[in-house]
């Protein structure tokens, strides 16, 4: 077992699923509430590292990154570092492909709140800020948990735009699945198994989570 | 102000057209009804500040609420009106004590939940406090939703279909229970509803509403003896409107139908020889009996033949083509009265259509509307 790789795998993953807590909710809410016509793009956006290949993300983000580049020249004039095959750089590549996963839940979730509950707050003298603070939040808090959970399981397990972003630095970018295909290549079967395995049963573990949570209906809305 | 408490005026061509004036007094009970799609529930909506109406102005009491000339428009938040949905929209995961404290604005929260505990008694609902929504019957569920809207303590009572998520029974209960309650309500409440009895049972004025225009507001009597136009008349069920002519003989008043010259109990204020709508309402019409001299038999008789005898419980629904060319009458009597009779298809049958009770139409009144409904 890498421990190191482990800690950085989990390290990037509660990173991820932290930053992506805040973005979910105001894109998910936004989007739950934009008719159709208005989100298509957006909504398209957010869904396409869906099916786009990791290593073309990977790509546009190396580019992207580079000091050349006005984004990756800022970033450097105001940190003092690069991005690219840096840890604050894969969590900002981890952030864009997870994008998906935290903001569907949460906008299914928004979307399932009738449109006249959250009219009734209004007319019960409820602020926006506490229509979404007492009525909205607790009725949409699974959804919320769902985007949490695989947010982070599937950073544990994102191996191309890794790759590509962050190369396989030892204690700073190389993680856990990438250590599984350092230990192939080198022959080390068995360390390979344990870590496979210990990826198996965590994301196995967090898909039963978010199926329950989704599945229960404590809540019935009329 | 006015010891009007609550006035609105709203217009707008779409994308609903809307147009109508409408002020209710305190503790008044004005009843909104109209076919689906007349525009009832945006009235509601529009006094609450879910739907922004074109041009409109609505105030309560000192306050502006809605005036889109000066560019005011209050949220609902700042409005204090109390809506109850007509699903009731309960917020499905608080208690029902809970759901009444989150709409209170004032107090400690042993005051608020002392206040919520006392709503709960006058609507009923004593030791149900601690149950969730979905744990309640319908019925239970919409005294929650009016006893949320009190708890705000609202300037204005909004009541959208309240009844039609409920069973009968349950039905005819909570109507008593409105009828109970509302004495102790000091704002105005407006109920939409589409049943034009529990709009009379309920309401002291009634406002007709067709297209989004309030066609006329009147007590429920004058409403159903007095409607304002043939279009009115229809909407309220009545089938016996008819096209006339006035006359003057001897001096007297009299209305041409058909071959027959009908008496009238007061001259209407509208030049001889002119064509008018008329109206009678079914208490007004009297059917002869057989063989036997009935009571105001000698008012404006009419014969005709029974082409229609449709037995509904208690009332047989009876048409008859009128001698003389006449359009034909329809009436109500017992199903009793009309086995007695030996009414039938085919038979000759003899009424009265009482002076009192015949109403001539103002053709000024209405022809406002009609022209600007084909506009629209």
């Amino acid at each position: 077992m890498d421990w190191t790789a482990l800690n950085i795998s989990l390290q990037l993953a509660a990173w991820a699923s932290a930053l992506l807590l805040p973005i979910g909710l105001l894109l998910g809410r936004w989007l739950a509430a934009t008719p159709m016509r208005g989100r298509g793009f957006v909504e398209a956006a957010v869904a396409l590292p869906l099916v786009l290949p990791p290593t073309v993300l990977g790509f546009y983000l190396l580019v992207l990154f580079s000091d050349d580049n006005p984004a990756g020249w800022l970033w450097r004039t105001l940190t003092g570092s690069g991005l690219n095959f840096s840890f604050s750089g894969i969590v900002i590549a981890s952030v864009i492909f997870n994008l998906p996963f935290a903001v569907q839940p949460i906008q299914r979730a928004f979307e399932s709140i009738p449109p006249y509950v959250r009219e009734a707050a209004w007319c019960s003298g409820l602020s926006h800020w506490r229509t979404f603070w007492r009525i909205e939040l607790p009725l949409i808090w699974p959804g919320v948990i769902s985007a949490m959970i695989l947010t982070f399981i599937h950073t544990l397990g994102e191996f191309g735009v890794i790759l590509m972003v962050g190369g396989a630095i030892d204690g700073e970018t190389r993680t856990i699945a990438i250590a599984i295909y350092d230990r192939m290549q080198a022959f080390d079967e068995s360390a390979a198994a344990t870590m496979s395995l210990t990826l198996l049963i965590a994301s196995f573990a967090a898909i039963g989570i978010v199926y329950s949570l989704t599945g229960r209906k404590p809540l019935h809305v009329r | 102000m006015s010891a009007d408490w609550l006035f609105l005026q709203l217009h707008q061509n779409a994308p609903i057209p809307l147009s109508l004036q409408i002020s209710v007094r305190a503790g008044e009970l004005l009843a909104l009804v109209g076919p689906s799609g007349s525009g009832k529930t945006t009235v509601l909506r529009s006094i609450a500040g879910l739907y922004r109406p074109q041009y409109g102005t609505i105030h309560c009491r000192d306050d502006v609420w809605l005036d889109t000339r000066a560019a005011i428009d209050h949220p609902p938040q700042q409005r204090r009106a109390g809506l109850v949905f007509q699903n009731y929209a309960l917020f499905p995961h608080l208690t029902v004590r809970d759901n009444l404290t989150v709409a209170m604005d004032q107090g400690t929260a042993a005051a608020q939940r002392t206040e919520a505990l006392r709503l709960l008694e006058t609507v009923h609902l004593k030791g149900l406090e601690d149950r969730y929504p979905h744990e309640l019957s319908g019925g239970q569920q919409q005294r929650v939703a009016v006893a949320r809207a009190l708890a705000r303590q609202p300037r204005v009572l909004l009541l959208d279909e309240p009844f039609s998520a409920v069973d009968q029974m349950t039905r005819k209960r909570l109507q008593n229970e409105l009828a109970r309650l509302r004495r102790r309500i000091e704002v105005p409440i407006i109920l939409v509803t589409h049943d034009l009895n529990e709009a009379s049972a309920l309401a002291d004025r009634i406002c007709v509403l067709h297209n989004g225009r309030a066609l006329q507001t009147d007590h429920a009597d004058s409403l159903f003896r007095r409607p304002r136009s043939p279009q009115v008349a229809r909407l309220l069920g009545h089938n016996n409107v008819f096209n006339g002519r006035l006359l003057t003989v001897n001096g007297q008043p009299r209305l041409r139908w058909g071959d027959q010259q009908l008496e009238l109990a007061t001259s209407p204020p509208l030049p001889t020889g002119s064509d008018v709508d008329w109206f009678i309402p079914d208490s007004d019409i009297l059917l002869h009996r057989r063989g036997r001299p009935s009571l105001g038999e000698r008012e404006n008789p009419v014969t005709g033949r029974v082409t229609e005898c449709v037995p509904l419980g208690a009332q047989t629904e009876i048409t008859m083509r009128c001698q003389g060319g006449a359009q034909p009458l329809r009436l109500q009597i017992s199903t009793h009265a009309a086995r007695r009779n030996d009414i039938r298809i085919g038979a000759d049958i003899r009424v009265s259509l009482l002076a009192e009770g015949i109403h001539v139409m103002n053709p000024v009144d209405y022809r406002a509307d009609q022209s600007l409904n084909f506009s629209a």
